[in-house]
């Protein structure tokens, strides 16, 4: 035991609690200025500046929002599938695995992502159109795409990442706790099933909401190879309606609204886990 | 009962590198005894405890469960089992308690009670928390069954451990110096359980540092120093006409 005073863990609390909890907190005096000069700054921006782009532009905008919201979802789901092999086997994994685990990691997260975006969406674009045979396969009308690419680049690029918080995250549960589940007689599976993973993945569920913000905010890379996100559907209208600044902050608004809901729904889902010590 | 012995221990060594812990050791619970372990530090006691539910592999030797040996083969002159299926089997129960509880933080007590029985026996939920309930009553937990272990005191946690083997109606329970990391206070009431189930007649091996409490429940007890038996014997005998000179110093010592 550490002798340090730990604050304790706050139980899980209902949403209703979470929410009044955070009205309560809204209300000191510094907060309402801020929130009135913030307010004020809004309402300058609608008065005064150009929105008249905005409905022409509204289902072009929606479908932009599905694209990044696709992408940032199904990066996130098949980058954390990947990311559980890639830290277990940092862990326990004979050398070979573990060396090519480490190197991944490391070469991914030591280089940028939109090298990798174009490495991957221009490099292997052009090799598979040297294949004319891949071109009768049900492969292709994937492969002629620039999404399928965008969304390989982004699910290593979260793999590699949350693969180093789950190698930390496994190394981290105590040992006595496997020992205990291999002690009553479970196999080697069930111990990671019942008690290993889930461990590991409470432990690493905070860092898992900044990874998961993060990657909201890689998406607009996505844009430099053609995909539609909502990064790229603004550009066209700065493109077509010569302004700069309302689309611009257009998109500000939108990314800090997706980033607040994520952070909102993460942080709800860590006060519901059973984590204590 | 039969008169089978419920775990029997046939000359095991045990070598970590090249340091033999264990040289030699040999030991009979049959169905109801109550075997206390004691000696210093370094003398192999949980070494040996940990062997017979083979978290730690012997160098040579054998182990029966209730007439049943590990299936054992050699790789490249090391031991190890050679059928995981039966030492899963076995394991199941063979409860272990630990010294550092090593309760599964992610559940509840009750959840920690019934994991085994539900996930690696294989009896219903509402089975298994019939008889959770019950053996967390037992252990004096009852009203906790849905806090998490790190809610609970030390002895509480335990308490909890032991519930956890009791869930799993084990062969014999497996006691790795149980109070050892406990506050004083908070001993006793550990004890008092392990008092309890031993006078049920449960088969127990307990490795402990608590001599009073070896001489009060033990049906046998083993010194065991530096890897061997050095004597064995009633509990009466051991605490109260020691031959060996080393036990004779370890009881001045402890007491």
């Amino acid at each position: 035991m550490p002798d340090i005073d730990i604050p304790a863990r706050p139980t899980p609390a209902s949403p209703a609690r979470i929410l009044a909890r955070g009205v309560r907190g809204l209300m000191m005096p510094h907060r309402i200025a801020m929130a009135l000069v913030a307010l004020a700054g809004l309402v300058a921006m609608v008065l005064m500046m150009d929105w008249s782009w905005l409905p022409a532009y509204l289902p072009r905008l929606w479908a932009g929002l599905g694209m990044t919201l696709a992408m940032l979802g199904a990066s996130v789901v098949f980058g954390f599938l990947i990311a559980l092999p890639l830290g277990v086997a940092q862990v326990i994994g004979p050398r070979p695995l573990r060396w090519l685990a480490l190197g991944f990691c490391t070469v991914i997260r030591g280089t940028p992502l939109l090298l990798q975006l174009w490495l991957i969406y221009f490099g292997l674009g052009s090799l598979f159109a040297q294949f004319p045979e891949l071109r009768e396969t049900w492969l292709w009308p994937y492969l002629r795409q620039a999404w399928p690419y965008g969304l390989f680049a982004l699910t290593i690029s979260f793999a590699a990442y949350q693969g180093e918080v789950m190698r930390g995250a496994f190394a981290g549960v105590p040992y006595g706790e496997l020992e205990a589940a291999r002690a009553f007689g479970m196999s080697r599976g069930k111990v990671f099933r019942r008690v290993w993973f889930p461990r590991a993945l409470y432990r690493a569920l905070p860092t898992l909401s900044g990874e998961i913000i993060l990657q909201l905010k890689s998406t607009p890379l996505l844009a430099t190879i053609t995909v539609t996100d909502l990064y790229a559907v603004i550009t066209r209208v700065r493109q077509a309606t010569f302004l700069t600044y309302e689309p611009l902050l257009f998109l500000v608004a939108v990314y800090l609204c997706l980033s607040a809901v994520l952070i909102g729904v993460l942080r709800w889902m860590e006060t519901r886990v059973p984590q204590h010590g | 009962m039969t008169d089978q012995p419920a775990i029997q221990v046939e000359d095991l060594h045990k070598r970590f590198g090249t340091v033999e812990v264990l040289k030699g050791v040999s030991l009979t619970a049959r169905p109801g005894d109550v075997v206390a372990v004691i000696g210093g530090s370094g003398s192999g006691k949980s070494t040996m405890l940990r062997c017979i539910n083979l978290l730690e592999t012997p160098s040579a030797g054998r182990i029966s469960i209730k007439g049943e040996a590990y299936e054992m083969r050699s790789v490249r002159g090391e031991m190890e089992p050679a059928n995981r299926k039966q030492v899963q089997r076995i394991r199941a129960h063979l409860g272990m308690v630990f010294q550092s509880f090593n309760l599964w933080p992610h559940r509840t007590v009750l959840g920690n009670v019934t994991e085994v029985p539900i996930h690696v026996l294989g009896v219903k939920r509402a089975e298994a928390e019939a008889r959770a309930i019950a053996v967390l009553e037992r252990v004096g937990l009852g009203d906790k069954r849905d806090a998490w272990p790190a809610q609970l005191s030390g002895g509480q946690q335990q308490r909890c451990a032991i519930a956890r083997v009791l869930a799993v109606e084990p062969t014999a329970m497996l006691f790795d110096e149980p109070t050892s990391a406990l506050d004083p206070e908070l001993v006793n009431e550990v004890l008092s359980v392990i008092r309890d189930l031993a006078s049920e007649k449960r088969t127990m091996i307990l490795v402990t540092h608590e001599m009073a409490f070896a001489r009060d429940v033990a049906t046998h007890v083993i010194f065991l120093r530096d890897g061997r038996i050095e004597e064995e014997g009633p509990p009466e005998q051991i605490f109260g006409a020691p031959r060996s000179p080393h036990l004779q110093q370890f009881i001045r010592s402890v007491a």
